[in-house]
């Protein structure tokens, strides 16, 4: 009997507990409210839906009707769906590498600098919670919107993809397409810390985001042609730049995320880069297993990973040495 | 109950504290009074543990303030002078908000924050999103937002800023009513003493960042009008040159000016009798003499006007 009153005093305390509800759970709850109910949020779905259902819709329509059009190596309909580019409309991948930076600048651009301007933020840091709780729920609160947000449509293409064709996606494919949502997820966060990271340095909204916006514009239009411009005209031998041209684009998280979801969702790609004449011949066209695939990208993995926890650490170290009202 | 010890605050190449010691009993109302820029904000957000202080102390219900900012924070509750809500929030779904940061349940926590919205006269615009709300009523969101935690301690940061007269009235009555039925330590800054007058049982003036004068404030009235000096006007016919000069002379005087037909003579209360001795004895005549004496106001002026510079 003893240990029943304990246990019932055990459940009891539980209960009381389960009831306080802890500051942290509470500022994600309401930054993710204020997202979700926002324009801005809206505007943003509209715009992703719109864009990809036109892809999506046409190379459905070819694999029902004609699937003899799409090239002969997609034994894999399903990633197929996501990479396929038919009547010149961009495939999947490329409009969701164009347009998940812009969710994530969209969603973190005025992540502080709006509340410091409503004067929100010295009543927020005045409660009883330890200072970096409002940062990472900051983060944390629009790193779930983002989740929900990419796989919601990525379920939703897969869905629609399984009513049109009728059969169901391999393992692997099922995991490839897994493994391509995490990592847009981690991808948009890294351009979410990006936009974090300006809003705590800039005090005016607009000036925020034209600054992210400009860092994206500059890594995805116009650091690859400065790359390719500066290897060849001044190194000689074709092979080194080459070599060099691939090393320092994958400073460029954009090219990183496009090589990485390429290759993750292209299992026929064998190689990063240029394969000499000697390695190619002898070998049979065939694809690789996601093991091999995996760790062709693995350098990519580990880059964006860190490129995002680098700029998470640098809007973390921002905020917390940053003057009240500053 | 707040405890300040040499506290200095530097910034980039201003001294916005400079070496300030106060305390401040519990229950007690203490007013900061102080022009802008004297650092009023800045000791409030040093307290709080939101900004830290270059050198010095500060413990509130005995806590370091600067290492243990949480327990300050959990028995404190601050209304900042730009106090601003989440746009798209009610105004009871703010209170709400806040609550819950400091670990009340959702039904209390709605319970408490209507009671709080009809205490500050806001119960009909409770579900009006705060964005509709104009200066005073945002104000008045704002002390609800500061008692809805049931603090011990209230820090108000120009808590009258933007509310019409009549308002400041009641919503000073409010501060004073609530701080004696509960208990409460009030610390509140603002740079007009009239307002702060009425509700404080004690004021220090603050000046570029030292703590010129703090006490009760009929004290503080008497001290420093004690070391005043008296200015006196003096009409008298003729007034030639030979008389100021004259008035110069006479003990206890410090400063004699010509004004039309009077002279304006400054200097202590007892000078008064010399003065008019002086005049009476060069062969003119003696219409008035008038002293004006120095009141709280004109003290607060004085300071005021002078700035850092008459430190
Ligand atoms: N972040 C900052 N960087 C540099 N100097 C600052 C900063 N914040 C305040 N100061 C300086 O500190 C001094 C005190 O400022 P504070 O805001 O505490 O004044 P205040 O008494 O609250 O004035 P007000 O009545 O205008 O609110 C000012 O001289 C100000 O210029
Ligand atoms: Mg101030």
């Amino acid at each position: 009997m003893d240990w029943t009153t304990s246990i019932n005093t055990i459940l009891k305390e539980e209960q009381i507990m389960s009831d306080i509800p802890a500051p942290f759970r509470v500022l994600v709850e309401k930054e993710i409210s204020d997202h979700v109910r926002s324009w801005r949020f809206m505007i943003l779905v509209g715009l992703i839906l719109l864009t990809t259902s036109g892809s999506v819709y046409t190379i459905l329509s070819v694999i029902r009707d004609n699937p003899a059009e799409l090239s002969a190596e997609s034994t894999y309909l399903y990633l197929s769906l996501f990479t396929s580019s038919i009547n010149n409309l961009p495939p999947f991948i490329t409009l969701i590498g164009f347009l998940g930076p812009l969710v994530g600048i969209a969603l973190g651009f005025d992540a502080v600098n709006s509340e410091r301007n409503n004067g929100t933020i010295s009543r927020i840091l005045s409660q009883p919670i330890p200072r970096d709780y409002f940062i990472n729920s900051k983060f944390v609160g629009a790193l779930i919107v983002v989740f929900a947000l990419v796989f919601a449509l990525g379920f939703l293409v897969l869905g629609i993809g399984i009513l049109f064709i009728g059969i169901l996606p391999a393992f692997e494919e099922f995991v490839r397409i897994l493994m391509f949502l995490i990592f847009t997820c981690i991808y948009i966060a890294f351009w979410l810390n990006l936009g974090i990271t300006s809003s705590i340095v800039f005090r005016q909204a607009s000036t925020s985001a034209l600054s992210a916006l400009a860092i994206w514009l500059f890594f995805t239009v116009f650091y690859g042609m400065i790359v390719r411009m500066g290897a060849q005209s001044f190194i000689p031998n074709e092979a080194t730049a080459n070599s060099l041209t691939l090393m320092f684009s994958r400073v460029s998280p954009d090219y990183l995320f496009n090589e990485l979801t390429t290759v993750l969702l292209t299992p026929s790609i064998r190689s990063l880069g240029a394969l000499s004449f000697e390695q190619v011949s002898g070998t049979l066209p065939s694809t690789l297993p996601l093991g091999q695939s995996m760790l062709l990208v693995w350098p990519d993995i580990t880059a964006l990973i860190a490129g995002t926890l680098i700029c998470f650490g640098i809007s973390y170290a921002l905020f917390m040495r940053q003057e009240i009202r500053a | 109950m707040i405890a300040i010890k040499d506290l200095v605050k530097d910034y980039d190449n201003t001294r916005a504290v400079d070496h300030l010691n106060l305390t401040i009993g519990k229950g007690e109302i203490f007013g900061l009074l102080g022009p802008n820029g004297a650092g009023k904000t800045t000791i409030i957000l040093t307290l709080l543990g939101l900004s830290e202080p270059t050198s010095g102390s500060v413990t509130v219900n005995d806590r370091n303030a600067t290492s243990e900012p949480i327990k300050v924070k959990k028995i404190t509750g601050y209304l900042p002078d730009d106090v601003g809500f989440s746009e798209n929030s009610t105004g009871l779904q703010s209170l709400v908000y806040t609550a819950m940061l400091n670990g009340i349940p959702r039904e209390k926590a709605i319970e408490s924050a209507r009671e709080l919205l009809e205490i500050v006269g806001l119960q009909d615009a409770a579900d009006q999103k705060t964005k509709t709300y104009s200066k005073g009523m945002t104000q008045r969101l704002g002390l609800a937002d500061v008692l809805i935690k049931e603090p011990q301690i209230m820090i108000l940061d120009e808590p009258t800023i933007g509310i019409d007269p009549r308002g400041i009235h009641d919503f000073l009555g409010l501060i004073r009513k609530l701080s004696k039925e509960k208990g409460m330590t009030v610390l509140l800054s603002s740079h007009l003493l009239h307002q702060v007058q009425k509700i404080c049982d004690r004021v220090g003036i603050l000046v570029g960042g030292k703590l010129l004068a703090e006490g009760n404030v009929h004290d503080l009235a008497d001290k420093l009008f004690g070391a005043r000096e008296t200015s006196f006007t003096v009409v008298a016919d003729p007034v030639t040159d030979e008389l100021v000069h004259k008035l110069q002379e006479v003990p206890s005087v410090s400063e004699v000016k010509k004004n039309g037909t009077g002279i304006i003579v400054t200097g202590s209360k007892v000078a008064a009798p010399l003065i008019s001795q002086t005049v009476v004895q060069s062969g003119a005549k003696l219409f008035r003499i008038s002293g004006k004496e120095y009141g709280l106001d004109d003290i607060y002026q004085h300071y005021f006007e002078g700035g850092a510079n008459h430190v």
